[in-house]
């Protein structure tokens, strides 16, 4: 028999990650109907036009498929990964000829199978219930499709890296998810970005979830609406150099602090 | 006969605790080694630097030829041939049992029968079993599995019938004696010196991170040689003696009581009762 190689075992990897994902109820519920259930609640909740064509229910779409991208790889990661240190998942595959590049794929697959899912299922819901418009030309789908990318890979990365993080993990959880929560408030995933404090959208300026919701409405909004935004624009190129620049920080943090064992 | 483990003059400290002070062993292929420690004594630590889990501050490890500190990828092909089997995981519990043993079996390049390896170890019915559905032992069972699956030349298995029925515990033996068979070389850590004393071909103790002594298991700290523990009934009184001829002191007491004697027993002291003398003699 051949030598396996890092890639082939890392889409065995996925497979099982997928299959694993599908077979956990909780996980099902938690990554991918909760955002939908988010949606139904402030959609219902806020039905306002916040500016001529624009209804709150857009603006809210635009912020969550922002977060799909953070919910899946970021918070999903950095709970999954405690865990699986804890029940010595990871270091039986350690003992193992599995290359540990192996083991990122499979992850990367899951991130991506579930944000897609997930994208798809808030657009779905967007469009029937809420009246939110898909784009109509070619380059904004492009600048999605770039957006997804980037966002989720940035988002991967930093899951990876903060699975350190969590002292344990069942507390993983507890650690993460307000984090997630926190951002979600401050870059204008649950209240327009331009209303907030100046001090809030200054600390959401730092990090990435604000930039991708900033990316997801410069896709899904008219772009009539660009001038709302705080620098009056759509900002498109800092968008995108700035989730490439935690990407990379993400990357050199998640390579010098991976363990593969609870110390 | 070739050395699948040698180790010389092996350091680890933590901080000024010295888990492991200047140790030294050979296994040779084909044999069951058994470590035996008490908590704290160096063991876990001595295995994990084996199976290429944590860096030695100094001396001479070869493990298959090949040092398990190396980085990189020529330690992948060197787990290639090794199994490890750790203690207690909780993992895939989502996944069949034959989910789990066929996922693993791609990480090898010459795995055996995802199949075979689960019949070996007794899982055949459970096979569909999801892993978080079995019991305690189908669990280690499955570790065992996992363990196995690449064909390894040596097995590392840690604490192994930890929470077994003594039932399943004689069919596990059974079962490390099969691998053994097949040609792999067993290295085996366990609290149980009755496992070791059934297992291993010859057994070392490690306390204070050294090796304290190693022989067979019916030879350790001169145990075939010690003095036997005589008892018998006189009157109301039972008695004892430590004798080095005990076939003598057994006639003595034939003649004495002009046939039986009441009670008579001759005992050796057992393996845990040596284990014991000589992790406490070293005690301070």
């Amino acid at each position: 028999m051949s030598k396996p190689t890092a890639l082939s075992i890392g889409l065995e990897r996925g497979k099982l990650e997928i299959k694993q994902f599908m077979r956990q109820r909780e996980s099902v519920v938690f990554t991918l109907l909760f955002p939908l259930i988010l949606l139904a609640i402030f959609g219902s909740v806020f039905s306002n036009s916040i500016a001529k064509g624009v209804t709150f229910s857009q603006y809210f779409v635009a912020g969550m498929i922002a977060s799909g991208m953070v919910n899946t790889g970021f918070q999903q990661l950095a709970i999954m990964i405690p865990m699986e240190r804890d029940f010595g998942t990871l270091k039986r595959l350690r003992g193992t000829p599995m290359p540990a590049s192996s083991y990122f794929i499979g992850k990367a697959i899951l991130v991506t199978l579930s944000m897609l899912v997930q994208v798809l299922l808030l657009l779905a819901a967007g469009v029937i219930f809420f009246g939110v418009n898909l784009p109509t030309s070619a380059n904004k789908w492009l600048l999605l499709a770039a957006l997804l990318v980037l966002g989720s890979t940035c988002s991967t990365v930093l899951g990876i890296a903060f699975s350190n993080v969590p002292k344990s993990g069942r507390g993983a959880s507890a650690v993460v998810s307000p984090v997630v929560i926190v951002l979600q408030f401050f870059s204008g995933v649950f209240f327009i970005f331009s209303d907030l404090p100046h001090w809030m959208q200054q600390v959401a300026a730092i990090f990435p979830l604000k930039w991708m919701t900033q990316g997801a409405r410069s896709v899904f909004l008219p772009d009539s609406f660009a001038q709302r935004e705080v620098a009056g624009n759509w900002e498109t190129g800092r968008t995108f150099a700035i989730i490439t620049a935690w990407l990379v920080l993400g990357l050199v943090w998640a390579v010098r602090s991976f363990k593969w064992e609870r110390d | 006969m070739s050395k699948v483990i040698s180790v010389a003059g092996l350091r680890k400290s933590y901080g000024s605790t010295k888990a492991v002070d200047g140790l030294a062993l050979e296994i040779e292929q084909g044999e069951i080694f058994a470590l035996l420690g008490p908590n704290g004594a160096g063991k876990t630590t001595t295995v994990e630097i084996l199976e290429g889990f944590r860096d030695r501050d100094s001396g001479e490890v070869k493990v298959l030829g090949f040092d398990p500190a190396t980085k990189g990828r020529a330690g992948q092909s060197w787990r290639d041939r090794i199994g490890i089997v750790l203690q207690s995981t909780n993992d895939a519990g989502d996944l069949t049992v034959l989910e789990s043993v066929s996922h693993f079996a791609k990480y090898y390049a010459n795995p055996k029968d995802a199949r075979d390896v689960i019949e070996l170890v007794g899982l055949t019915d459970k096979a569909d079993a999801l892993g978080r559905t079995l019991s305690g032992g189908q669990r280690r069972r499955l570790d065992v599995a996992l363990g196995i699956i690449g064909n390894p030349e040596l097995i590392f298995l840690d604490e192994p019938t930890t929470g077994f029925d003594p039932e399943a515990r004689r069919a596990f033996w059974l079962l490390v004696r099969k691998l053994r068979d097949e040609g792999a070389t067993i290295l085996l850590t366990t609290h149980y010196l009755d496992e070791a004393e059934a297992l291993a071909d010859r057994v070392a103790v490690i306390n204070h991170g050294q090796i304290i002594e190693i022989s067979t298991p019916d030879q350790l700290g001169g145990r075939a040689t010690s003095l036997a523990t005589v008892s018998w009934r006189d009157g109301q009184q039972l008695q004892t003696e430590k004798s080095a001829n005990p076939t003598e002191l057994v006639k003595k007491l034939g003649q004495q009581f002009g046939g039986e004697v009441p009670e008579l027993s001759v005992k050796r002291a057992s393996l845990e009762d040596i284990y014991l003398e000589m992790i406490c003699g070293t005690y301070e």
